[in-house]
This record gives structure tokens, C-alpha cells and sequence, in this order.
């Protein structure tokens, strides 16, 4: 199916959240580091979650629908890379302040309002994610804005909050999480559903990740996320979970746009036949019992059921593509899935999988279905069938209303897959164990008195300041190495190119050989560059001495050693020349000072490199015009 | 409201109410949200509104304008309706709340948690305990455990009394953590009851999807409906959510400020592990009383003024004086190691003993038994008349003291009683299996 998108005409809108994890010293309530680690867990714990009201006296639809699940979640604890407030043992310790301040200082750059005093808020999350069932997160600042090439994009909200612990995968109903991740600090930036294409969202995302990487923010794979709010003016309103490729995205709208859009037509045709969805859940068990088909044997076999739904005037319509590759059943069973079932089976795909059409003529018959109308069967075990068949009828109904609002999981292939019902403001409780804090005026006039460089301005600054090229200082920014470049410059008078290099190029060489060079501190480098400085070293020397050193933890200067790399004194140099000239005499009186060139080359292969030409070339001419004046 | 000082003012001027929903302006900012209450110790220049997408946040009142957008009712925590009939097939079980975090929601008015629910609430946040039993709630007081006192011993003593004598099978009673140990040694003197009495609380509170109460509640209502028929704790075992300890009342105590398996017994195994609607008694060889077993009866007659004393490098005898110049009836003694204290303090035990004022040695500890026979210090203590306590925790002394002196004037009369072991709260062997340690080794 070719749709032609005109996004201005469907009334595209987008927004962005970015979440970014903070590189403070300690969690957000607790003092842990905020460090990630592969070693084995020494505990496990294993807990249940329940969902409970809010203050407000509603349940959070997105916390039922989990609870319904019944899930066991299992997490992975440690003695020194946790503690007891991640496992929910222990109330949350007072708020991290250099988590708050950095919140302060991207808000001033964002051009924000701060509020008067941070609450900080429980949102209810219970798909054991969060060892409480929720998530502490606090709002710091409103209405900023960023100003783009595509005009300004208003920034709503900016949050800080506790990241989620990690999934580490599930075993029989049982999902497993570690808690290193729990707690570290994330800034939650949202923008206004404003934006109207692709490409501005890209920038806006690429702006605000600039801005981010001025402050004390971790960097490499995971540490930011990014999600998409999505909707067109027919349509409802999405959130897209996870997309880490920004390239991505114009794809990934695409495809949205497009599931919108036959969504609606799947709309109209239902209306137009008057389809109706049944409350009624029939158990056809009887009709299988001797069923080839092996899910539904086994499920039998495991004394489980076969239920079935009838989807009046659905029936063709199921098996409609609706992004590439995937149908409205996709959709159906991506409900089903959520209770626990490994699928459903739908009208528009029958016969298959086992099932013959004598089955489906039976089903047909038990359901009284005309040949517009669908049914919808699933195996398992009966509670677990009974609650997947119960969504399945939730968004069957919704599909006769148009899209429903969603959160949904990005994939890799720009595909989107259902994940829960967007979540509601009931799903906010107070945190009652943490006391309100205020944001005082002086707090804020340090914090906008000391704001940081924006990268741009950084660059900028560095290339005029100490002549470097463009790509270099682009470089030293990027790998955020430019205030260790500066702490260098300081210290030897070495030419900043030299530093620069060192740091923007070499180190990234050395990096992908597999040395861990980001482990080096800046008082390494600091020797390093003092050895080039005294003449010790040549330039040349510095990437050799920095790999020794990355390789075998010994000292600068050892390593320089241990490689032969240290230069001779003058006093040295000056003997050996002195010998080479002396065993010369008779070609020196012959040539006169036409034999430097040639002694030039005996004295640079006996040196090894180990002294610089030039006064190599010095010493050589002295002793040569000694000879001549005698 | 809560609201106090200018704050308040600035509220009650324009007639602004908690749950309103109010447009906040501000130099060139704007707020639209929701006027929620303040906690009652937080300062008079802030006011706090939830936000639409759910966030609350305080405003600074000053430069600042309030306008009325829509009346709003305090928002209020509701439960929809609940209907059961009883089922003949069931055990009836009661479960009387006297407050605690078990029985607690947040409250918005002063931004704590709060013990607040009724029995019967509890029973509308956890309606899976009616597949349990017949379950009736009753709330008969709505205190955080640390305000407990003996005479609310003897009103939850009397309460459980009645359920038991209109036909309850079985009684959980809902208590906050901290003393709870207390109340269930309290409790186990009492009361010899022909039924299971179960205490629970929680140590997360049961506003949070993560709360331990759902757990020990529903092991209780299994705890309740066994054979063992004693006064009991029942609490998480460990730190996950699948099995529960019940725990002698006497020989139990809150070891951890926050873990969910505070709750360890002490100087013995715990009676029973509970797992999904089973009760599985630990030790074979343990023996415990059993439904029916005795007829109730309630000795609910307690001397209040006894007092826990405990010593420390330093401590002087004037702590003792202070005491019995203070009127106090009897004294348990916290002492160090076997059941020491200093010789400084020896006078001032000497004329408790002249005064008839009973001095009970326990030992801080915690762990093992007292010796008085091992050092000449023991020796002495023994000779001014105090009374070992054997492997008692000395919270659960310090009660049955209270009880003993309700029950008799008489010194001698109450060194038998204290020295008999009457509801599991003392006994002769130590085993090593009773000690905790886990080093992660």
C-alpha cells in the first residue's frame, strides 16, 4: 500500500524526551556509585508488586494493567554496588545536591523557570523496573526554550529522577533486573508536541545533547535515551520508547504516520459494516481435543484452555498490513502478549499452524459467525487466556474509535511494538520520605553566575585562543577532553597542537587498539608532555610511551627507558660525535665540509634517534672545523 | 488546612480551598493546577499545587496573584463499595488494627504517611484475604506503635477477648513495627487464648506498590487459621517477598530499622514457616500449644510504673535512685555481658532491695542467657537479691515484670513467677544455631 504523506496536511506533531544520566558522585538518594557492573550477583532477591491508589484516589491504568500480569521480578543485588535503598530496605537518604545543581544549570541554559521549592514525587511504575513500584522523580523547571533553524521549540519540562534498574532477561514468568543501574541521576527534558518534521527533531535532539554536554553528564552507549511523542491530527497521541539512532527517526515517523493512517481506514471499513465486539469469552476446549495443532495440544495437555473471542465485522480486516511487515493482528497480539500469552490465533490466518479447517468450520459454527466476522482464539493456561482474550477485546473496541493512545517500544527496523497504555497524571504520588526543598534566589544566581561553556562556545574560544584547526578543537570538545587540554597547555611549554593532537587523535588511535588510555589521569599526560619539554623525548616518542604505560602501569619516564626512547645528553652526544669525526680524520681533511653529509648519516644510525638532528648537525660541523683549523 | 502563617492568609483572603483548581501568576509566569495541603512543619512562604501532568510543585507566595478557576473537593482516597457474604465452608477469622504502617496511607495534609485505614479498609486494598477466610475488621485504636502504652495492652488484649468469645477462630491484629514485640509479650502474659493470635505490620508502608503488608497480612490470615495456638508475630523472613516467619510473642524482637525481616527470634528457631496457605512448624521438637488446647482467660491486671534501665560504662547509681525516689514498683536492668553492671551501682541495688523493689538482671547482649555465678560481680548481684533472667530479652522482662507485679506483692512471689517459664519466654538449653551472622561468607 503507497500512502503519499503530506505531514503539514495530516497535522503531523512531534516532541522529544530526553533522558540523560548525570555523572555524580553518588546515586540520587543513596550513596552508591553510579556505576555499572558485570560481576555476579551476590544476592537475588525476589519480590511481588501491587498497585495501589494515589492521593487523588484513582488507579493508574498503565499499574493495573500490570498488576494483572502477576509477575515475579528477581533482582540482582551486590555488597558494595548496592545497597539497601535500592532494594527497597531502607528509606531513600536525603537528595543528591550536585544532581539538583546540575538540573539548576542546564535549566539556566535552557532557558528556563525554576521552580520555588522541588517536590519530589512517586510515579507509579510496576513493571519491576523499580524495586518500590515507582520511580522518585521531582520537577525543576518549566517553559525554557531552544532556538533552532527551524524556528524556537519550547521546552516544557525539565524533571530529575532516579534511573530504572536493569533488565537482565526473564525465566519462567520471572523477570530479572539488576539494581546497579537503580538510582543513578537522570535529567528528563521534554519539549512541546510542536515540531512538524523529522529533521527539526533530529536537530532539536542534537541541540539539546550539546547543551548536556556541558555539565557533568555521562557519555557512551546507554547513558542517554531519547523518546518520541508522536501524533497526527486524526489520529491519538504515541509515545515511542527507546529510539536510540537518531537516523532513525524520519523512518520511524514514517512508519507511525502510516499505522495511523490505516488504522483510521480500518476505522471506516469497521463502521461501515457496523462491526461489533462482544464481551463474551467462549471455551471451545471440547472442540480440540484432538487437535494436530501443538500449541494447543500442549496447552490442553497442561490442563489449560481454548478461549475465543468473536470480533463481529472484523473478519479480513486482521490480516491488513499496517506498518511493513506487520498486520492489525500484530496489534491485537501485542495486548494479548502483555498477559503473558506467547500469541493469539485470528480468522485471517486459518488454516495454519496445526489447525485445520474442520476446526475453524467448528469454531465458525459454535460462534454463529457470517462471513464477515472474525474469532480470535488463544491457548494456554485458563486465567492467563481469560486476561490476553479480556485486552484483546480492550483494543478491538478501541479500533472501532480510531487509534488508541499508546506507549509504544521502538525496534531496530524503524518498527514500532505496542508496550503499555500511556500513563496518566493519577500515577503520581508524593514521595512522602523525602521533605520538600527549596531552590533559593542565591542558589540560583551561583548557579547562573557559573554557567559552563556550551560546546560551541568552547570550540570556538579554544581555536582562537591557542591557534588550533577546526577539526582539532572540534575533537577536544567532542571527546570532552578540552579542559584537560587547557590543564596541560599550562604546564610545559610544548606547542598546543602537539597537546591537542595527543589528546583528540592519538588517544582515539590507542582507544581502538583496545587500551583502556581513558583510565590515564591528566598528571600521566602532564610527565609525559614535561619529558618532551626537557628534551628527554622527542615528540615522536609520546604515542610508544603512552601505550607502554597504558600496558604495563609503569611510569612515563621507565616506559620511555624500557624503550629506548630517552634522549642523550649533549655532553653524551658530543663524545660520540666526537669519536666518529675522529676516526674519520683522513676524509674530513679531504673533503673538508663536504663530509657533514656523510658523517651526519654515521653519527644518526650509531644515536638510534636518540638526539636531535639539528644539534647533531651542530656538534658535527664544530669538530669537523676543529680538524680544518688546525 | 495546614497552612499556616502568611501562607494561610494569603489563602484565606481570597478564599481559596485545598483541592481548587487555581491559575497561579507570577512576574511573567503562569501555574494552572491543583491547591493541595502543606505539611504541618514546613515554612508559612510557600503554597502547593499539583500540576496537571501530575507533578506538584511550591510556589513562593510573594510577587504573586491567585485566581479561582474551579471549585474543587478535597481529593479523597475511595474505595468502591464491598460486598461479601459469608462463606459456612471458611474459618471466621478477625483482624483488629490498632494504626501502624501495615494500616497507613499517605496523608496529604501533612505529606506523611499516616496510619489511617479502618480494618475494614485494609480489607478493600487486599480483598484477596477473603479467599482466605471470613474475614471481620475492626479498628479499635489509630496509633503509631511508638505511642503505645500498657494500658492499650490490656483495651487490645480485651478486644481480642471478644472476638474470641463472639466466635472468631482466629485473630490477626494489625500493629505498627516498632514495639511490636512488646505488645505481643504483653499479650502472650495476658491472654491464654484457645485460638491463634497473629500481630502484623509492615515495614513499607502499604501505599506503596512494593509494601511488605500484603504479604504478611495474608500469611497471618493463614497463621490465624492454624493449630498453633499462642500469641505470634508474623513477618517476612528474609528480604523477599515469598515466605513468611511467625515467631513466639516472647521470644521475639525488631532487630533491623528498615528491612522487611526485622522481626527475628531471638535465642530460639521461629515457630512456623508460612508459604502460600501452609504452615510448616520449623523445629519438630518445639512443642507449642494447640487450638483448643486451653480455655481463654484474660489477667489483664499490669503494674505500670516498672522501668528498663540500662547500664553503660559510666552509669551511676543515681539512675537507680532517681527511680525509687520516683515511685517506681520494679526495675529490669539492661546489663552488660552475663548480667553485670558496675560496682558503683551496688548501693543503690541494695537499698531497691531494702525498699522491696524487685531488680531484674537481663543482658544487653541480646543473645544468650545470664550467669551471675561466674564473676564476684554476679556473686553480689545475687546476694542484693536480683533475679537472673535466664535467656529473656529484657523487653519481654520488662513486661512480664509489670505483669508479675498485677499479679502478686508478694517478692518471693514474684521471683517464682519470673524465674517460671510461662508462655515460651524462657528456656534451659542454648543451641548454636540461635545467632545471627551473615558476612556474605
Amino acid at each position: 500500500m503507497v500512502i503519499k504523506m503530506d505531514y503539514d496536511e495530516l497535522g503531523l506533531k512531534m516532541g522529544l524526551e530526553i533522558h540523560q544520566q548525570l555523572d555524580t558522585k553518588t546515586k540520587l538518594f543513596c550513596p552508591c556509585e553510579c556505576e555499572l557492573t558485570d560481576k555476579k550477583p551476590e544476592y537475588r532477591i525476589l519480590r511481588n508488586l501491587r498497585p495501589t491508589q494515589s492521593e487523588l484516589g484513582k488507579i493508574d491504568r498503565a499499574a493495573f494493567e500490570e498488576s494483572r500480569r502477576k509477575l515475579t521480578f528477581l533482582y540482582d543485588t551486590y555488597s558494595h554496588y548496592t545497597c539497601l535503598v535500592e532494594s527497597d530496605d531502607e528509606p531513600p537518604h536525603p537528595l543528591n545536591q550536585e544532581a539538583l545543581e546540575i538540573g539548576l544549570v542546564i535549566a539556566s541554559l535552557l532557558n528556563m523557570n525554576v521552580v520555588d521549592e522541588f517536590h519530589t514525587m512517586r510515579k507509579q511504575v510496576i513493571d519491576g523496573s523499580n524495586t518500590g513500584g515507582f520511580q522518585r522523580t521531582g520537577l525543576v523547571a518549566t517553559d525554557g526554550y531552544l532556538n533552532t533553524e527551524y524556528g524556537k521549540v519550547v521546552i516544557e519540562n525539565l524533571c530529575l529522577e532516579e534511573d530504572a534498574a536493569r533488565r537482565m532477561g526473564q525465566k519462567r514468568g520471572m523477570i530479572e533486573f539488576r539494581l546497579d543501574r537503580l538510582g543513578i541521576p537522570l535529567l528528563e527534558i521534554t519539549t512541546d508536541p510542536s515540531m512538524k518534521h523529522p529533521q527539526q527533531v533530529r536537530e532539536v535532539a542534537y541541540q539539546i545533547g550539546q547543551v548536556l554536554r556541558s555539565t557533568r553528564v555521562k557519555r557512551g552507549l546507554g547513558t542517554i535515551r531519547q523518546d518520541l511523542n508522536i501524533s497526527i491530527t486524526e489520529g491519538a497521541r504515541v509515545e515511542i520508547k527507546g529510539v536510540q539512532d537518531l537516523d532513525l527517526m524520519p523512518r520511524m515517523v514514517e512508519n507511525e504516520v502510516k499505522r495511523q493512517i490505516n488504522l483510521l481506514k480500518i476505522r471506516d471499513e469497521l463502521k461501515r459494516r457496523g462491526a461489533q465486539v462482544s464481551d463474551e469469552i467462549h471455551d471451545l476446549s471440547h472442540l480440540f481435543q484432538e487437535t494436530e495443532s501443538k500449541i494447543i495440544f500442549n496447552a490442553i495437555n497442561k490442563k489449560g484452555k481454548v478461549l475465543t473471542i468473536k470480533l463481529k465485522g472484523f473478519r479480513g480486516l486482521i490480516g491488513k498490513e499496517v506498518q511493513p511487515g506487520r498486520r492489525f493482528g500484530t496489534e491485537l497480539a501485542g495486548y494479548a502478549k502483555k498477559m503473558g500469552v506467547a500469541g493469539i490465533f485470528h480468522t485471517d490466518e486459518l488454516p495454519a499452524y496445526g489447525i485445520t479447517s474442520q476446526e475453524v468450520e467448528r469454531v465458525n459454527e459454535f460462534l454463529d459467525l457470517d462471513e464477515y466476522d472474525a474469532f480470535i482464539l488463544v491457548a494456554d493456561e485458563e486465567e492467563r487466556s481469560r486476561n490476553a482474550l479480556l485486552e484483546v477485546q480492550r483494543r478491538a473496541k478501541a479500533a472501532l474509535i480510531g487509534v488508541p493512545e499508546e506507549t509504544r517500544k521502538s525496534l531496530d527496523d524503524a518498527n514500532t511494538e505496542y508496550l503499555r497504555p500511556l500513563p496518566t497524571a493519577s500515577r503520581m504520588h508524593v514521595e512522602t520520605d523525602i521533605p520538600a526543598q527549596m531552590i533559593s534566589s542565591e542558589l540560583l544566581e551561583k548557579v547562573r553566575s557559573n554557567l559552563p561553556e556550551l560546546p560551541a562556545e568552547k570550540k570556538e574560544r579554544i581555536i582562537a585562543e591557542y591557534g588550533l584547526s577546526e577539526d582539532l578543537a572540534i575533537q577536544l570538545v567532542r571527546q570532552n577532553r578540552s579542559d584537560q587540554f587547557e590543564e596541560l597547555i599550562g604546564c610545559c611549554e610544548l606547542d598546543p597542537t602537539i597537546i591537542a593532537s595527543t589528546l583528540a587523535y592519538s588517544l582515539k588511535e590507542l582507544k581502538r587498539e583496545g587500551l583502556k588510555v581513558d583510565e590515564l589521569s591528566t598528571a600521566v599526560f602532564m610527565e609525559i608532555f614535561k619529558l618532551v619539554g626537557h628534551g628527554k623525548i622527542t615528540k615522536e616518542a609520546i604515542s610508544p610511551v603512552i601505550r607502554k604505560v597504558a600496558e604495563e602501569s609503569v611510569t612515563p619516564e621507565d616506559a620511555a627507558r624500557m624503550l629506548h626512547l630517552i634522549m642523550l645528553s649533549e655532553k653524551d652526544v658530543k663524545n660520540i660525535v666526537q669519536k666518529i669525526v675522529a676516526s674519520q680524520e683522513e676524509m674530513v681533511k679531504e673533503r673538508g665540509s663536504a663530509a657533514t653529509g656523510p658523517l651526519m648519516g654515521m653519527a644518526m644510525k650509531e644515536l638510534k634517534g636518540k638526539a636531535d638532528g639539528k644539534l647533531v648537525n651542530k656538534l658535527l660541523r664544530e669538530e669537523i672545523n676543529k680538524i680544518r683549523s688546525r | 488546612m495546614n497552612y499556616q502563617g502568611l501562607a494561610r492568609k494569603f489563602l484565606e483572603s481570597q478564599d481559596i480551598n485545598i483541592g481548587d483548581r487555581i491559575l497561579i501568576k507570577k512576574r511573567d509566569l503562569e501555574y494552572q493546577g491543583m491547591l493541595l495541603d502543606r505539611a504541618e512543619d514546613a515554612d508559612d512562604q510557600h503554597i502547593v499545587i499539583k500540576l496537571d501532568n501530575g507533578y506538584n510543585i511550591g510556589i513562593n507566595i510573594s510577587e504573586t496573584s491567585l485566581e479561582l478557576l474551579e471549585r474543587g473537593d478535597a481529593p479523597k482516597i475511595e474505595f468502591a463499595p464491598l460486598e461479601f457474604q459469608k462463606d459456612p465452608e471458611k474459618m471466621d477469622i478477625s483482624i483488629i488494627s490498632t494504626g501502624g504502617t501495615v494500616a497507613s496511607i499517605i496523608d496529604y495534609k501533612t505529606g506523611a504517611v499516616h496510619p489511617a485505614f479502618t480494618a475494614e479498609d485494609l480489607l478493600r486494598a487486599t480483598p484477596e484475604l477473603l479467599d482466605e477466610a471470613n474475614i471481620k475488621g475492626k479498628a479499635i485504636m489509630n496509633i503509631l506503635s511508638e505511642n503505645m502504652q500498657p494500658d492499650y495492652w490490656v483495651e487490645t488484649a480485651r478486644s481480642i477477648a471478644d472476638e474470641i468469645n463472639q466466635g472468631a477462630q482466629g485473630v490477626v491484629v494489625a500493629h505498627g513495627t516498632d514495639t511490636m514485640h512488646y505488645t505481643s509479650a504483653a499479650l502472650s502474659f495476658i491472654l491464654e487464648t484457645p485460638v491463634p493470635v497473629i500481630l502484623t505490620g509492615a515495614q513499607r508502608s502499604s501505599d506503596r506498590p512494593s509494601s511488605d503488608a500484603f504479604l504478611n497480612l495474608m500469611n497471618s490470615v493463614t497463621a490465624a487459621r492454624s493449630d498453633l495456638s499462642e500469641v505470634m508475630v508474623c513477618m517476612h523472613a528474609n528480604e523477599n517477598d515469598n515466605y513468611a516467619y511467625l515467631h513466639r510473642g516472647t521470644k521475639v524482637r525488631k532487630m533491623h530499622t528498615s528491612r522487611r525481616d526485622t522481626f527475628q527470634s531471638v535465642n530460639s528457631s521461629p515457630l512456623a514457616r508460612i508459604q502460600e496457605g501452609r504452615v510448616k512448624v520449623m523445629d519438630q521438637y518445639y512443642s507449642y500449644k494447640k487450638r483448643g488446647e486451653y480455655k481463654l482467660e484474660v489477667n489483664d491486671s499490669l503494674e505500670p510504673k516498672i522501668a528498663l534501665i540500662k547500664i553503660f560504662p559510666g552509669v551511676s547509681g543515681d539512675l537507680v535512685d532517681y527511680h525509687i525516689d520516683k515511685g517506681y514498683q520494679g526495675l529490669v536492668l539492661e546489663g552488660t555481658g552475663l548480667g553485670h553492671c558496675p560496682e558503683d551501682v551496688m548501693p543503690s541495688l541494695h537499698r531497691a532491695a531494702d525498699e522491696e523493689i524487685p531488680v531484674v538482671m537481663t543482658s544487653q547482649c541480646l543473645y544468650g542467657r545470664t550467669n551471675l555465678n561466674v564473676y564476684s560481680s554476679g556473686r553480689q548481684l545475687l546476694k542484693a537479691g536480683v533475679i537472673p533472667s535466664g535467656d529473656m530479652l529484657p523487653e519481654t522482662a520488662y513486661v512480664k515484670l509489670m505483669w508479675a507485679m498485677g499479679q502478686t506483692r508478694d517478692r518471693d512471689g514474684v521471683k517464682r513467677i519470673m524465674e517460671s517459664n510461662l508462655r515460651g519466654e524462657l528456656s534451659d538449653k542454648s543451641s548454636s544455631q540461635h545467632f545471627l551472622k551473615d558476612y556474605g561468607e
